[in-house]
């Protein structure tokens, strides 16, 4: 009989779940209670806002009032005059230190790519195009002195609809003599032949309105000079502090050395923190010239304006198919609004989704085409999931109609077409390579917890009643691409920087840890989880271990946090240093130990001889021998540093099966989510507790886009929706109780088996709810909402058949129109 | 410039504040007291959300110059003797929060919930705190934060009356 392993057995314990995992040992899979917390509970944290430093001055931007005009003339000596103001600029004052924001992602050759001149000098092109700053002893006086600043524009057509600005009659930027800033194709497979031999095509129009991404902690920086060195910090509340070091060294021509870039606590970012904004160069510059400390805080308001836009595409998708309900083919042409610039990653935002309308399903061709659009509206960017988001719910929500055109329930639509568990690693038609996954396996665990048998009986009975609370039920099995990402991958897409991450793992004297990581959190635990890897690594006690991030000085190389990148690039990432961390321990406790290094095992966070336990060496024994190096191996340096830079060799591909009942009042268009089921597959878990939040949190926002948020634009190109009063961001009564499991299905492109988590529950449920939506009404007529699904819009679709009541543009006196229909529907 | 007599988080400050200037940014930029934060301009995020003379207000909508004379509790005076209040220590064990940013915010108004309704269900959980943004956790660890601290504040409460009684 073999000799039972204890720690093999411990293992199976704890996988089946009837153990849990003890504190000394395997921290990854164990819902540890976060180490971030401490402070952030207790009001201890440093958040941009909160730094001071002697000497420090205020900026506030004065910004336009129109979407689009030449400036004629500009006054900021008035400004000079008010009680506390130090200083005023023009934007011509500044134009020649501030240099172009800058666009790291051309995706194509020919993009149109206009100069982007942090505050404007001759001409605005959005309403919060930034045109005078000034700068004042507190904030209030800098506010106050905005006012004084005269300012003469010469109005310029509003370019507001996507469409009517394809047709260059009024441009955005008269010197590209075209409104279109690229178009980008993507195609595989012959979808001429797919669709003419199709017996069925279903084509449909959707529209993905514009949001406000709304991370609850404002934009901030504080620019501390050290005036005399010409050396210069910046704090601020980013992403990404690595990339903007170096954006802002190539922006501004400061030398990249000199500059240090801090992202101290940050409260949220969903993206819209992925970027560098005109505020952060104007801030530095400012700090140059004056020689003193600057801080910039937007408020709500205007970072409405001033902070980027996600998501506002028209997409015309159509899918081909034959009677028996086998996809052929599969036609997308896409068009996305940059607004008036491109920041960061504008143009690349849709091509992310370009690679996801096929979603989890096999077909035979595919084709793409994505136009980039200037408006008079503020720039797009990246917004939580950006651009998966938009074409999971394109291939979801047609998926469902092409169910209703066969006669066909739509999930047994979806089983016909999905790619089956035995044949992974699977080709997509997109030209991914989906490494792994289980949909068979999600979906089936996702209909048990949902009772969806029970619902569609409900279902029927309802509507046999008449009853005027209809039950509607939706679908989402979805797949999207993270874990931003193989290098080479990025290159083929002209992006300009490259996807790995970077980790130090350092034992110090006593044995305590320090892993130094490039991911930059706000929000995801990273501090926690990577403590976790490094602690299973290391066979150190999880408390031993701390996170260092956020600081150029501190963490010199990384590529920062978006993208469901941190743990299946970073995290990865920790656990390769750690373990050369390791090799390196191995060789000094070989030569401690008078042995030799092949018979050294590692167990229990001590080194010892194979076959003779009781002399052994701990890591921290090794350390301090390290650090005295006083009895070191030949040829060995004093150091016990691991440090990895991991380039993955493909994207991360979680996947999860979504299922949302809604009842909608038919009298007045109200949508209750009754239920929402998630299963979810994000391959290993480190922290099963911060997976579920971030599920949560996502779930949220994919359900705001659903009912509820949207940006608007008038046809003057005011944002309408301008504040937190008009712009509904969900509070706790407005979404659901969620029931959220997981499935496990690793993934075979890291070492830990994991998968990106940040963004999957947004991409998911938009199509969820509004597939519910669609269903609860189908009977009535309805066969599409736009979105959000707000009562009215819901109301007009069942009474009027509308369901176009609002494009992306609405006139500026739309509302008096609503009005006098709703008091005609009220009167029937 | 008017002129206050206030009590934070325990100490008794005597300053002249500019009529204009609010509560918030007094708490903030006077008294260094960053701990309450400020997500809007319109009075929707409740990110500022303090205690005044037991009742929670959203701090920029209130003056400096109207607390003359009142006891305000931020989330830096919610600890007592070092130890975390139920609601602090719910938030982190049901991982109520994220960013964190809007937590100080949530769990002053819910320590006002509380005080108002100690055993809410959970629809008024979410009914109370309708006036508090959070835009990472989805509420719903939010909601078992305060539930599972409320339970520890009705145990503490009735270990307090058998103290008492004995």
């Amino acid at each position: 009989m073999s000799k039972i392993d204890p720690e093999v057995v411990a293992d199976e314990l704890v996988e089946h779940g009837q153990v849990t995992t003890p504190d000394a040992s395997r921290q990854v899979g164990a819902s540890r209670l976060r180490k971030e917390d401490a402070r952030l509970v207790t009001g201890q944290a440093a958040w941009t806002d909160n730094l001071v430093f002697p000497g420090m001055l205020h900026m506030a931007v004065l910004r336009s009032p129109m979407a689009h005009a030449r400036i004629a003339s500009i006054d900021v000596s008035q400004a000079l005059r008010v009680s506390g103001v130090m200083a005023a600029f023009s934007g011509a004052d500044l134009a020649a230190d501030l240099g172009s924001l800058p666009c790291a992602w051309p995706v194509t050759e020919d993009m149109v790519s206009p100069e982007h001149p942090p505050l404007a000098t001759e001409e605005v092109r959005y309403v919060g195009d930034g045109v005078a700053v000034v700068v004042a002893r507190d904030r209030y006086s800098a506010a106050d002195a905005l006012e004084a600043i005269a300012v003469e524009y010469e109005p310029l057509p509003a370019v507001v609809d996507m469409e009517a600005a394809l047709t260059d009659s009024d441009l955005v930027h008269a010197d590209k003599g075209t409104n279109t800033c690229f178009v980008w194709p993507l195609s595989n497979g012959d979808v001429d032949a797919a669709f003419s031999s199709a017996e069925v095509v279903v084509e449909r129009r959707f529209i993905q309105q514009r949001l406000l991404p709304t991370a609850i902690e404002p934009r901030a920086v504080v620019v501390a000079p050290i005036a005399a060195a010409d050396e210069y910090t910046v704090y601020s509340s980013t992403q990404i502090p690595h990339i903007l070091k170096l954006m802002l060294a190539l922006t501004t021509g400061l030398p990249e050395h000199k500059l240090r870039v801090v992202a101290p606590d940050v409260g949220g970012g969903f993206g819209s923190k992925l970027n560098v904004y005109a505020e952060e160069v104007i801030a530095l510059i400012v700090a140059k010239r004056l020689g003193r400390p600057i801080k910039w805080t937007e408020s709500r308001s205007e970072g409405y304006q001033a902070t980027i836009h996600g998501r506002d595409q028209i997409q015309d998708i159509a899918l081909a198919a034959d009677r028996n309900g086998r996809l052929r083919g599969l036609k997308v042409d896409l068009k996305a609004d940059m607004g008036a610039y491109l920041q960061l990653v504008t143009p690349g935002i849709p091509l992310l989704g370009a690679f996801m309308y096929p979603g989890i399903y096999k077909m035979d061709a595919y084709d793409f085409r994505c136009t980039g659009v200037f408006t008079t509206k503020t720039p797009t960017d990246a917004y939580r999931g950006a651009g998966r988001p938009e074409a999971t719910f394109a291939i979801e929500r047609i998926m469902d109609e092409l169910a209703v055109e066969l006669g066909m329930e739509p999930l047994e639509l979806r089983r016909r077409n999905w790619i089956r568990h035995e044949e992974f690693p699977y080709d997509t038609i997109a030209g991914l390579t989906y490494d792994s996954g289980n949909y068979e396996a999600a979906t089936d665990k996702a209909l048990e917890l949902f009772g969806y048998d029970e619902l569609r009986a409900e279902q029927v009975r309802r509507r046999e009643s008449g009853d005027c609370m209809q039950l509607g039920i939706g679908i989402s099995t979805f797949t999207e691409m993270c874990g931003l990402a193989p290098s080479r991958v990025l290159g083929s897409l002209s992006y300009a920087a490259g996807g790995w991450e970077a980790a130090t793992v350092r034992v110090l004297p006593t044995g305590k840890i320090e892993v130094v990581t490039g991911t930059s959190p706000h929000g995801q635990g990273h501090v926690t989880a990577w403590s976790q890897i490094a602690a299973d690594a290391l066979s150190v006690a999880f408390e031993d271990v701390e996170v260092l991030h956020g600081d150029t000085h501190v963490a010199p190389m990384g590529m920062d946090t978006y993208g469901s990148r941190s743990l299946v690039v970073g995290g990865v990432a920790v656990q390769m240093a750690a373990g050369k961390v390791i090799d390196k321990a191995k060789r000094v406790a070989a030569h401690l130990l008078e042995a030799a290094e092949g018979d050294i095992e590692f167990r229990d966070g001590a080194f010892s001889v194979r076959g003779s336990p009781e002399a052994s060496k701990t890591l921290g024994e090794v350390a301090l021998a390290v650090f005295a190096a006083h009895d070191m191996p030949d040829d060995m340096e004093p150091d016990l540093t691991g440090s990895t830079v991991f380039d993955p060799e493909n994207f991360s591909f979680p996947h999860g099966t979504h299922l949302c009942a809604v009842e909608v009042d038919t009298e007045t268009g109200m949508v209750d989510i009754r239920s929402y089921v998630c299963v979810d597959d994000v391959g290993k878990v480190v922290n099963p507790m911060i997976v579920e939040g971030q599920v949560h949190g996502g779930l949220a926002q994919g359900i705001a886009q659903a009912l509820y948020e949207e940006a608007i634009y008038d046809s003057e190109g005011n944002l309408v929706t301008g504040t937190l009063v008009d712009y509904l961001v969900p509070g706790a009564p407005d979404v659901p109780t969620f029931v959220t499991d997981r499935t496990e299905t690793p993934a075979t492109s890291n070492a830990l088996g994991v998968k990106g988590v940040g963004e999957a529950g947004t991409i998911a449920s938009t199509p969820a709810v509004v597939n519910a939506v669609v269903d609860a009404l189908r009977h009535l007529g309805v066969n599409d909402i736009r979105m959000p699904c707000s009562p009215e819009r819901v109301w007009r679709a069942i009474h009027c058949g509308d369901d176009q009541t609002s494009a992306a543009a609405v006139p500026a006196a739309d509302h008096e129109t609503l009005r006098q229909t709703d008091s005609a529907g009220g009167a029937q | 410039m008017p002129r206050i007599q206030v009590k934070v988080d325990g100490t008794a400050y005597d300053d002249e504040v500019e009529s204009r200037l609010l509560l918030v940014h007094y708490l903030r930029e006077r008294l260094g007291l960053t701990g309450t934060n400020v997500g809007c301009d319109t009075s929707n995020c409740g990110a500022c959300t303090v205690m005044m003379d037991g009742h929670s207000v959203k701090s920029c909508t209130v003056l400096a110059a109207q607390v003359d004379g009142s006891d305000i509790t931020t989330i830096q005076g919610l600890s007592s003797n070092g130890d975390w209040h139920p609601l602090q220590r719910a938030f982190h064990t049901e991982h109520g929060l994220q960013c964190g940013y809007c937590t100080p915010g949530m769990i002053m108004a819910s320590v006002d919930l509380l005080a108002e309704n100690p055993d809410p269900s959970d629809e008024e959980i979410r009914l109370g705190l309708e006036g508090n943004l959070c835009r990472c956790t989805g509420y719903q660890n939010i909601v078992r934060a305060v539930r599972k601290a409320a339970e520890t504040m009705a145990g503490d409460n009735t270990a307090t009356q058998q103290e008492v009684a004995r």
